[in-house]
C-alpha cells in the first residue's frame, strides 16, 4: 500500500515536473519530445485511476498521433525558429500569461478539490444500466455511443474538420494530389524491414482493440490510431504512395463514418423518439454498425492528418 | 517453491532495473549520439528483458505469459530498428573520420 502510495506520488512529481519543463524549455523541438513523454506518464496515472480505457486513448492520441503532428509541425518551423525568437513577446506579456493560466489552473483545480466526496456521480447508474439497455459490454463505450453519442459524433467531424484544414494548406498546383513527399524506398534498409514485418501483426492488434472495445477496454480511436500507424509506417518506409486526395474512394469513405452516424441518428428520432436514440432491442447492433462505419474514416484521417497537405499531383 | 519464484523474480527484477538505470546514465554521461545510443539499447533490450523474464512465474494464465514475452519481442525489435535510424541520421549528419 505505502509502495503503491510512492510510486503514484513520484509518478504525480514526474508529471508536474514534465509539463513545467516543456513550458519553460526554449527549443520548440525539445518541447515536443518533452510533450510525448507528458503524454506517456499520464498515461501511466489513468492506469493507477483504473481507467484503461483513458490510457490506451492517451497513449495513442496524446502520446503517439499527436506527437507524430507535432514533431512534423517542429521539423517544418526549424528554418524560422531564429526569426520567431526575435519577436519573443516581452516580460510584461510574458507575467500576464503566466498569471491568466495559473488563475485558470489554480479555478480548476478548487473546482475540483471543492467536490463533495464522495463526488456526486452517475457512474454507478450508467454502467448498471449500459448493459441491461445497450446490451455493450463496457460501459465506456456505452456511454460514449448511448449517453453521450453527440459528443462522439462531433468529435469524428471536427477531426475531419481538421483535415480539410490540413488540406486547404496545398498549394493550388497540388490540389487533390498525393500529400507529403514520396518517400524513396531502400529495398534492404532497416525501415523497409520493419514496414513488411510489423503491420501484419499492427493490423491484427488494431482490429482486436476495434473489436473488443464493446465489452473491454479499447475501441475504434485507439484501434483506428494503430491501423493508421501501420499504414503510415508503410508509406514513409516507401513501399506505399499517399492516395491523391483527389479519389473519389477516399473522400466516400472519409465522410461514410459521420454519415452512417448521422443517418442512424436522424433515424432514431423517427423509431425511438429522440435524435441519437435507439430504438428498444436494436441499441447494439446499431452502435456496432456506427463503429465499424467509423473506423475506416478515422483510420484514413488520423493517418492523413499525419501525413500532411498534398505537394505533388503523381505522375500519370 | 513459492518462496523460490519469488526470490528469482525479485532477483531478475533488481537486476533489469540495474540495466535500466546504468542505461540511464550512460545516456546522459556518455560524449556522442552513437555511444548514448549504445547505452540506451543495452538498457531496453537487457533490462526489459530481465524484467520480463522476472514477472513470468507471476503470471496467472498462460496467455499472460505469452503477452509479456511478446511485449518484449516488439521492444527489441523497435529499440534495434529505432536505433538503426538514429544512428544513421547521426552518421548522415556528422560523418564519423
Amino acid at each position: 500500500m505505502t509502495l503503491a502510495l510512492a510510486v503514484d506520488i513520484s509518478l504525480a512529481l514526474l508529471v508536474l515536473a514534465v509539463a513545467g519543463w516543456i513550458i519553460a524549455v526554449r527549443d520548440t523541438f525539445g518541447a515536443v519530445i518533452g510533450f510525448v513523454a507528458y503524454g506517456l506518464l499520464l498515461a501511466l496515472v489513468w492506469v493507477r485511476l483504473a481507467a484503461p480505457d483513458v490510457a490506451l486513448t492517451e497513449a495513442a492520441i496524446g502520446g503517439g498521433l499527436t506527437g507524430a503532428l507535432l514533431i512534423g509541425a517542429a521539423a517544418r518551423l526549424r528554418g524560422t525558429e531564429a526569426a520567431a525568437r526575435a519577436e519573443y513577446p516581452g516580460a510584461f506579456t510574458r507575467t500576464l500569461a503566466a498569471v491568466l493560466a495559473v488563475t485558470v489552473a489554480a479555478a480548476l483545480a478548487i473546482g475540483v478539490l471543492a467536490l463533495p466526496d464522495p463526488a456526486p456521480t452517475l457512474a454507478p447508474a450508467a454502467a448498471a444500466a449500459s448493459l441491461a439497455t445497450t446490451g455493450v459490454g463496457n460501459p465506456v463505450t456505452a456511454v460514449l455511443l448511448a449517453f453521450r453519442a453527440m459528443d462522439t459524433l462531433l468529435e469524428a467531424i471536427v477531426v475531419l474538420l481538421a483535415l480539410l484544414g490540413v488540406w486547404s494548406l496545398a498549394p493550388d498546383r497540388a490540389w487533390g494530389g498525393c500529400p507529403g513527399p514520396r518517400r524513396p524506398v531502400d529495398p534492404d534498409g532497416v525501415l523497409a524491414y520493419l514496414a513488411q514485418l510489423l503491420p501484419p501483426i499492427g493490423i491484427i492488434v488494431g482490429l482486436y482493440i476495434f473489436w473488443i472495445g464493446a465489452d473491454l477496454p479499447g475501441g475504434k480511436f485507439q484501434g483506428a490510431t494503430i491501423l493508421a500507424a501501420m499504414w503510415l509506417l508503410v508509406i514513409w518506409a516507401g513501399l506505399a504512395d499517399t492516395p491523391p486526395i483527389g479519389r473519389t474512394w477516399l473522400r466516400v469513405l472519409l465522410v461514410a463514418g459521420p454519415l452512417v452516424f448521422i443517418a442512424i441518428g436522424f433515424a432514431g428520432a423517427i423509431t425511438a423518439g429522440a435524435v441519437l436514440a435507439y430504438p428498444e432491442g436494436y441499441a447494439k447492433p446499431l452502435i456496432v454498425a456506427i463503429e465499424i462505419a467509423l473506423m475506416p474514416t478515422l483510420v484514413l484521417t488520423l493517418a492523413l492528418l499525419v501525413a500532411g497537405a498534398p505537394q505533388r499531383i503523381p505522375p500519370q | 517453491m513459492s518462496l523460490v519464484l519469488d526470490i528469482f523474480t525479485i532477483v531478475a527484477v533488481s537486476a533489469g532495473a540495474f540495466f535500466f538505470l546504468a542505461g540511464t546514465v550512460g545516456l546522459l554521461r556518455f560524449p556522442d549520439t552513437l555511444t548514448r545510443l549504445h547505452a540506451l539499447t543495452k538498457a531496453d533490450n537487457l533490462g526489459l528483458g530481465l524484467v520480463v523474464m522476472g514477472l513470468l512465474p507471476q503470471a496467472e494464465q498462460p496467455f499472460a505469459v505469452i503477452k509479456l514475452i511478446a511485449i518484449w519481442l516488439f521492444a527489441l525489435l523497435a529499440g534495434a530498428t529505432v536505433g538503426q535510424l538514429m544512428a544513421r541520421a547521426a552518421r548522415r549528419e556528422r560523418p564519423t573520420p
